[in-house]
């Protein structure tokens, strides 16, 4: 693990690359430009920028308009007030009519911080999951939320990328990243681990502290929530016999339920979920904030632990 | 078309709400029949369509913000040869093209999905901002209703509009003054409207009589203010053409029966 870099700021720097080499993408924000880190965007590429001003529900729906006309918008605000607060646009603006809007929030998950319960939001998995069609895609590292913002270009119908605020750090691998296909990070035989965004390297840590108690944890990068690996999925808990999900989101909706979804009545297995337990986050610095819900490393090897 | 040709067009897509809302036991007669003339004043008039090309990249666009009046647009479409006129006779039917709101996915002819209220105007803005990046003449038109405009959405939007100088966007407003629980002033004042609307940056063109076709098109015809957004607010009765119907806030989402077909059928024969 190298240097410590937010999903936001690798998502504001890409698309900048991204709209030099591709005259068709359009951003718009809702007066969070500073950070959303769209404001490299407005910087670079200013007539192709529009801010929307404080009125998330208008900039979907304005997003749907320009996807229309053969353009191709990523709309970033904080996850809570796009999946949440423009969720009905979402759903019958874009993605009911299968448009190519990209909705790609920062701020997603209790590492919000400070901002306390109403600005991390924990559902946004869930709600963006539950539309047909969507695609929902949760990058690890700065390095994936770059790959993720090329490869969303070249894919054509609503998406939703969710990015965290919080620095964290980037993989030194480089690994592949394709729209559904998950990452084996590290193999094991004793209990198959997927998770998602910030929880993929503290999972890799987790599976260390196993390792060193003999427990050998397989670790599954599952970026692409909808349409889900399922078969990565599938093949790593029966490999392992024992499954555990780790996601910065509620257990009810999200990456947990996602491989449920896909083992129950197929793969006979231990199972386990660890993520947000039906409550609401609060402020508090980012990683005290995470050891509060039991997110960090050492909390989830113990969890771990108990549970297989 | 002679305004005698139009008004004979308004009277088939009339007659084609009462059908269509009588054979799928359902549906919103009233604003529908409230909203002809704008429609067919839009799709006849005003706009650049070619409905053997419904694709076509420099067309104009309209949406319907006021989703549930699909009886009135889709009557206008297929009378403009969009879809076969047998189509209309599947409404609101199970694999029908012609779902209980429009659904662009679906329906040539359809360029945004709606009845979720509120929605429309920001659409209607995204293709007016894309058209203007992208050097187009393309003119948007938006469809809403009244009680429409209770919606937050819609005023964000109106917002946008002015903000971003649409001038190549004509909302249209169609003001029956009634919506399902009743008056627009018993549910949710609108208060001094067209004020409003020139406050938030209208170029404002009040229609007194929304159900007569030469006043209509006399609104799309004015000249437009450059730099901002055209109102065409139209004064309209709900249930206009169906005696039985006209301004009563209870056909806003009730169909008619057989009978009550038939009578409306003969009070629209040309």
């Amino acid at each position: 693990m190298a240097d410590k870099i937010a999903t936001r700021e690798a998502y504001g720097k890409a698309l900048v690359d991204l709209g030099n080499e591709n005259g068709k993408v359009v951003v718009l924000d809702a007066d969070l430009a500073g950070a959303t880190m769209t404001k490299y965007f407005k910087a670079a590429h200013p007539d192709r920028f529009f801010d929307m001003g404080i009125a998330e529900a208008d900039m979907v729906a304005t997003s749907a308009g320009l996807s229309t006309m053969g353009l191709i918008p990523y709309c970033s605000t904080f996850a809570m007030f796009g999946a949440g607060r423009a969720y009905d646009q979402m759903r019958n603006s874009v993605a009911y009519p299968h448009f190519n809007v990209k909705l790609c929030c920062s701020h997603a998950g209790v590492s919000v911080g400070e901002d306390g319960g109403s600005h991390q939001c924990i559902e946004d998995l869930a709600l963006m999951r539950a539309i047909p069609g969507m695609t929902v895609i949760v990058p690890a590292d700065a390095k994936e939320a770059r790959k993720a913002v090329f490869a969303l270009a070249e894919y054509n119908g609503p998406s939703y990328l969710r990015l965290a605020r919080l620095a964290t750090p980037v993989f030194e691998e480089d690994y592949p990243f394709e729209i559904g296909k998950a990452n084996v990070l590290r193999e094991g035989t004793d209990v198959a681990i997927f998770a998602c965004g910030l929880m993929v390297s503290e999972s890799l840590e987790a599976a260390k502290l196993l390792e060193a108690e003999g427990i050998h944890a397989a670790v599954i990068n599952v970026h692409t929530i909808k349409p889900i690996d399922a078969q990565c999925v599938t093949e790593w808990a029966g490999k392992c016999g024992k499954v555990i999900t780790v996601e910065e989101h509620s257990t009810i909706g999200g990456l947990g339920d996602a491989v449920a979804d896909v083992l129950m009545g197929k793969v006979a297995c231990q199972f386990h979920k660890i993520g947000v337990r039906d409550q609401f986050g609060q402020s508090g610095k980012a990683a005290d904030v995470l050891r509060e819900y039991g997110l960090t490393a050492d909390q989830i090897a113990e969890e771990i632990k108990k549970n297989i | 078309m002679t305004t005698q040709e139009l008004q004979a067009v308004c009277r088939q897509v009339r007659r084609d709400i009462v059908e269509m809302t009588t054979a799928a036991a359902s549906g919103h007669p009233g604003g529908s029949l409230s909203a002809v003339e704008l429609t067919v004043g839009a799709f006849y008039h005003a706009m650049r369509v070619d409905p053997a090309n419904p694709h076509w990249e420099d067309r104009d666009r309209f949406v319907l913000s006021k989703g549930h009046v699909s009886p009135c647009y889709y009557g206008v479409l297929a009378e403009k040869g969009f879809f076969p006129r047998e189509e209309l006779k599947t409404f609101r039917q199970l694999h029908s093209r012609l779902q209980g709101h429009p659904d662009a996915k679906k329906l040539p002819g359809v360029d945004a999905s709606t009845g979720s209220l509120g929605q429309g105007v920001s659409i209607a803005n995204g293709m007016a901002l894309g058209a203007k990046l992208l050097g187009k003449d393309t003119r948007v038109f938006v469809l809403c209703g009244d009680g429409e405009l209770q919606e937050g959405q819609i005023w964000e939007a109106f917002m946008s509009a002015a903000h971003y100088h649409l001038d190549n966007l004509t909302v249209l407003i169609d003001w029956n003054g009634l919506q399902i629980d009743g008056s627009n002033d018993e549910v949710m004042s609108l208060g001094d409207l067209p004020a409003k609307l020139r406050a938030f940056g209208f170029d404002l063109h009040e229609v007194a009589d929304g159900n007569d076709i030469q006043q209509v098109l006399a609104a799309y015809d004015a000249p437009t203010a450059p730099g901002k957004p055209k109102c065409i607010l139209a004064h309209t009765v709900k249930g206009k053409g169906v005696s039985f119907m006209e301004n009563q806030a209870g056909w806003h989402g009730k169909a008619p029966n057989a009978e009550q077909c038939a009578q409306a059928l003969k009070e629209l024969e040309g």
